[in-house]
């Protein structure tokens, strides 16, 4: 269980460029839940995973994982967090270097660190003959991958990924989503940032707005979508399906909104027939 | 205008990232440029303002052959280019001079950069904003920001290599708006795009795959085939998507035409 306690971060506090990022954020992540975050660019997202992942340090309010505040090394460990765009951090000769280079830095055994390495691999679906190869040579969703399994490797109970989706083509989009649904399934707790509403609602049971560093809505994603005037105060749009629907409807067709799949659009078109 | 003739581009790794593209794009044209990661799409956009050279055949930008040296400017003056993060392409601490900063080297005079700034402003409706810190825009802003860097070199023809990939959904509809306001000026666009919805909006869409050119057709003709699209890895409008599923008429790209078949 993450426990985010009374949050408020402000950034150069003091200087006339004090920037107020965070206000007052309470809530809890479960075991096992797969929690998105939305808002817009400068909503406070970033700050916000920066502070559960301990990489900024709180003033105000307070960060438990698991009861132990995340000041500390056990606490800290317990947590990965990849950020946006993490193949600009691969640096290493191989693959399998660069995978290997956090579990080497806690100090593992040779033996233990190349079997993470080979299931960090597998966990997010990248063919074990590519292990010798440059990262630099791979696709981008293949290097993305190698950025995401380097955290793996770390074998983190919770995993905080930052839009890890921006930038790819629609097929390899779709593959990462399903490894990292696969990923969620194995038991990994995800926390999911995203203003890819449709991502959203293929994959998370829960989703918190921010907007303004203020959490704007709390609840489920199918919740948050009839909302519009929420939606619209946080700078989102509804998945392309429900927009779509929205439009259908204004078009004078009897259709529901409450549409998340294309799934449930074609069911609920049919219906009219 | 643009003419691409024959062109390969082969890689100094060996990779023939472009293999025999034919490709004329017309004066005042919205082209958009659709494949998977590695398709060349990028390999292509740059050959367009002679950031790459062909490796063997050509491409002319209103004529002007971009393989000579010599011409590299005059191609440039011709195309401008956008690309996918804002925090690469701003160069200046204040948003007006970040977007004089073109044309100073190109050696004009004060007054005409002024002008040339102020319209550019106003084109990207980012007049209020002349005096602020790029730092402090989102990135929908910063992009337009860019793209007004490019209006203030009054160039022709700009290029948009995925401009709204790093974007929230907000930023995208701005650069999608400005985009499309410039082409009703008369500007020549063509954009790299991995989202169907902007591609949709394109007079004509390029299907990219392996370094070739698959398919040139309008939007309508390129996202009335679902399943070819589904296994090229791209995607179509969730409106043709729907209508395929419930075996309407294929061509069918918006949610007010989707509307119009279910009444039917």
């Amino acid at each position: 269980m993450i426990d985010i306690k009374n949050i408020s971060y402000t950034y150069m506090e003091g200087t006339p460029f004090e920037k107020i990022a965070l206000r007052e954020i309470n809530f809890s992540v479960k075991e096992g839940d797969f929690l998105a975050i939305a808002g817009h660019t400068g909503s406070g997202k970033s700050t916000l995973i920066q502070i559960i992942a301990g990489l900024i340090d709180l003033k105000i309010g307070a960060v438990e994982i698991d009861g132990e505040n995340i000041s500390t090394k056990t606490a800290r460990r317990k947590i990965g967090i990849v950020f946006q765009y993490p193949e600009y951090q691969l640096f290493e000769e191989t693959v399998e270097k660069d995978i290997a280079f956090g579990p080497k830095n806690f100090g593992l055994s040779e033996a233990e660190i190349s079997a993470r390495v080979d299931e960090a691999m597998k966990l997010v679906g990248l063919d074990a003959d590519i292990k010798n190869s440059s990262p630099f040579e791979l696709s981008g969703g293949q290097k993305r991958r190698v950025a995401i399994a380097g955290i793996l490797a770390l074998k983190p109970k919770y995993l905080i990924l930052d839009e890890p989706t921006a930038g790819l083509d629609p097929r390899a989009k779709k593959n990462l989503l399903s490894e990292i649904k696969k990923l969620h399934r194995a038991g990994v707790t995800i926390i999911f940032v995203s203003h890819a509403m449709e991502d959203i609602a293929a994959l998370a049971n829960r989703v918190i707005v921010l907007a303004q560093g203020k959490i704007l809505f709390e609840g489920a994603p199918r919740k948050l979508f009839s909302q519009t005037e929420i939606l619209n105060r946080a700078g989102l749009m509804p998945p392309p399906v429900t927009q779509l629907m929205l439009e259908l409807r204004r078009a004078g067709l009897n259709v529901s909104t409450e549409i998340l799949t294309l799934d449930e659009a074609e069911r609920e078109i049919s219906r009219l027939k | 205008m643009i003419n691409v003739e024959n062109l390969r581009h082969i890689y100094a790794n060996g990779k023939v990232a472009l293999d025999d593209i034919n490709l004329e794009i017309g004066d005042g044209e919205f082209v958009a440029v659709i494949g998977t990661n590695g398709s060349g799409k990028s390999t292509l956009a740059k050959h367009f303002n002679a950031l790459l050279k062909p490796t063997a055949g050509k491409v002319f930008v209103n004529g002007i052959d971009t393989a000579d040296e010599e011409n590299l400017w005059r191609v440039r003056e011709n195309v401008g280019m956008v690309f996918q993060n804002p925090d690469n392409e701003i160069v200046a601490a204040i948003v007006e001079d970040d977007i004089a900063f073109g044309p100073e080297n190109l050696g004009i005079e004060p007054a005409e950069i002024r002008r040339r700034v102020d319209l550019a402003l106003d084109t990207v409706n980012m007049a209020d904003y002349k005096k602020f810190s790029p730092s402090k825009l989102s990135g929908g802003q910063k992009q337009r920001i860019a793209i007004a860097g490019a209006v203030a070199m009054l160039t022709k023809i700009i290029v948009f290599d995925e401009p709204t990939a790093m974007l929230d959904p907000q930023g995208r509809r701005e650069v999608l708006s400005t985009i499309k306001k410039l082409h009703a000026q008369g500007l020549t666009i063509i954009l790299i795009t991995h989202f169907m919805e902007e591609a949709a909006q394109a007079d004509r869409v390029v299907v990219m795959e392996g370094g070739k050119i698959l398919k040139i057709g309008t939007p309508r003709e390129i996202f009335s085939d679902v399943r070819e699209m589904k296994r090229l890895g791209l995607d179509v409008p969730v409106a043709s998507e729907l209508a395929a599923r419930l075996k309407l008429p294929a061509g069918i790209l918006t949610a007010a035409e989707l509307a119009e078949a279910i009444k039917r």
